[in-house]
């Protein structure tokens, strides 16, 4: 039997369909959180940044990983943890921007509020608190259309 | 390179992430519980990084775990501050917005840190410790520049937590970074946040020691430690 090494654009693409557990909307590379992927020898080495020191979602999202790419058959994988440079929002991708938009979650924006209300697009927004469902968000709130909603932190 | 300096920073995040997660459940609005709870987390995180990285230089095996679960009161190197207990919520802010206004600095002052791995985790902290004092600050103007009654116990709060606050600034050959150079920045900060909370800071500055050094804790760190430490203790081989 002849195998082939997936290429690392394969292991890309295949990270490409792993969910964010918490906004399952956007993959892990649309998050911006798989920092390297390389060949070392025979073992596939992922390069991981957690988003906040303290999300619990770090360790599902390795497991996850870690999941998905023995499914695509890889046996020797190595998953490392890298926390410098530390992730920033404006590591998210441009299609994971749109698609948190989609599902309602207001984008990070560097004035450090929404653009406007993902909902109805309004701007008279105003933020009801720093800290929302999870470390990366906030809660702010439409005064158009009344309806609540999260905002993605800029960090 | 001192592995002292490090659990310091750790059992700081340790013993106020505990300290905040007390409040799950019970604080005075949802938004609150939630805020509170995050920041918790946050602490919880940086601890992982700061005592794993004790563990690692120490050499002995010791894992940010064992370093947190199975140390007494007489081995943890935080400050007083942090162990103080709740009381009511304006007491919980204020320690928080003195701590975070302190901590901001320490972690800024980190950055530039010669050990790369010092200088990691400190970039990756600070930007959560951003976020915590901008929400303390906002808080402690809010409420003290409040009602009568709130603006009375933000500066009952004020006047019981002062002498925790020259701690802070006190150091040793165990620190990371030179903690009385960072009393100007402090000053600067939380003097204006004080003002604009038309609250007045003590005039004395007496100090209560110990924590960092070990000395002498309060006796408030043992009761906390028995809540936090009970099942690895009484369980060892518990598992998630």
């Amino acid at each position: 039997m002849v195998t082939t090494r997936a290429s690392v654009e394969e292991v890309w693409d295949w990270l490409a369909d792993v969910p964010d557990p918490e906004i399952p909307v956007i993959s892990v590379v649309d998050l911006g959180i798989v920092r390297n992927v390389a060949w070392q020898g025979d073992t596939l080495e992922v390069t991981v940044t957690p988003t906040y020191s303290g999300c619990p979602a770090t360790s599902i999202i390795n497991f996850e990983i870690e999941a998905a790419l023995r499914s695509h058959g890889i046996e020797n994988l190595s998953l490392k943890r890298q926390i410098a440079p530390p992730w920033t929002t404006d590591w998210l991708s441009g299609a994971g921007r749109q698609k948190l938009e989609t599902y309602g979650i207001a984008p990070p924006q560097p004035a450090g509020g929404p653009e406007h209300c993902p909902l109805c697009k309004s701007t008279a927004v105003e933020k009801v608190s720093q800290f929302g469902s999870t470390p990366c968000k906030a809660q702010w709130r439409c005064a158009d259309c009344l309806e609540p909603f999260d905002y993605f932190k800029c960090l | 390179m001192s592995v002292n300096g490090l659990i310091r920073l750790g059992d700081n995040a340790l013993v106020l992430g505990q300290r905040l997660s007390e409040w799950c459940g019970h604080a005075p609005a949802l938004e609150e519980d939630i805020a509170l709870a995050n920041i918790a987390l946050d602490f919880i995180g940086q601890t992982q990084l700061w005592l794993g990285l004790a563990g690692e230089r120490e050499g002995l095996g010791r894992t940010a775990d064992t370093l947190a679960y199975t140390r007494d009161a007489w081995d943890f190197r935080n400050l007083l501050m942090v162990e103080q207990p709740n009381r009511d919520f304006g007491v919980t802010m204020m320690r928080q917005f003195l701590f975070d206004s302190w901590h901001f600095e320490a972690l800024t002052a980190l950055t530039h840190h010669g050990d790369v791995e010092i200088s990691a985790i400190a970039q990756k902290a600070v930007k959560e410790v951003t976020y915590h004092r901008e929400r303390s600050t906002d808080a402690v103007v809010a409420l003290g520049d409040g009602t009568e009654v709130s603006h009375k116990r933000m500066q009952s709060a004020l006047d019981r937590l002062w002498p925790y606050v020259g701690e802070m600034f006190t150091g040793d050959a165990d620190d990371l970074t030179d903690m009385a150079a960072l009393r100007p920045a402090f000053d600067a900060h939380a003097g204006a946040a004080l003002d604009e909370a038309t609250l007045t800071r003590p005039t004395s500055d007496f100090a209560h020691q110990g924590g960092k050094t070990g000395v002498r804790h309060s006796e408030h760190l043992g009761h906390m430690l028995a809540v936090m430490q009970v099942l690895p203790r009484n369980y060892p081989d518990a598992t998630w």
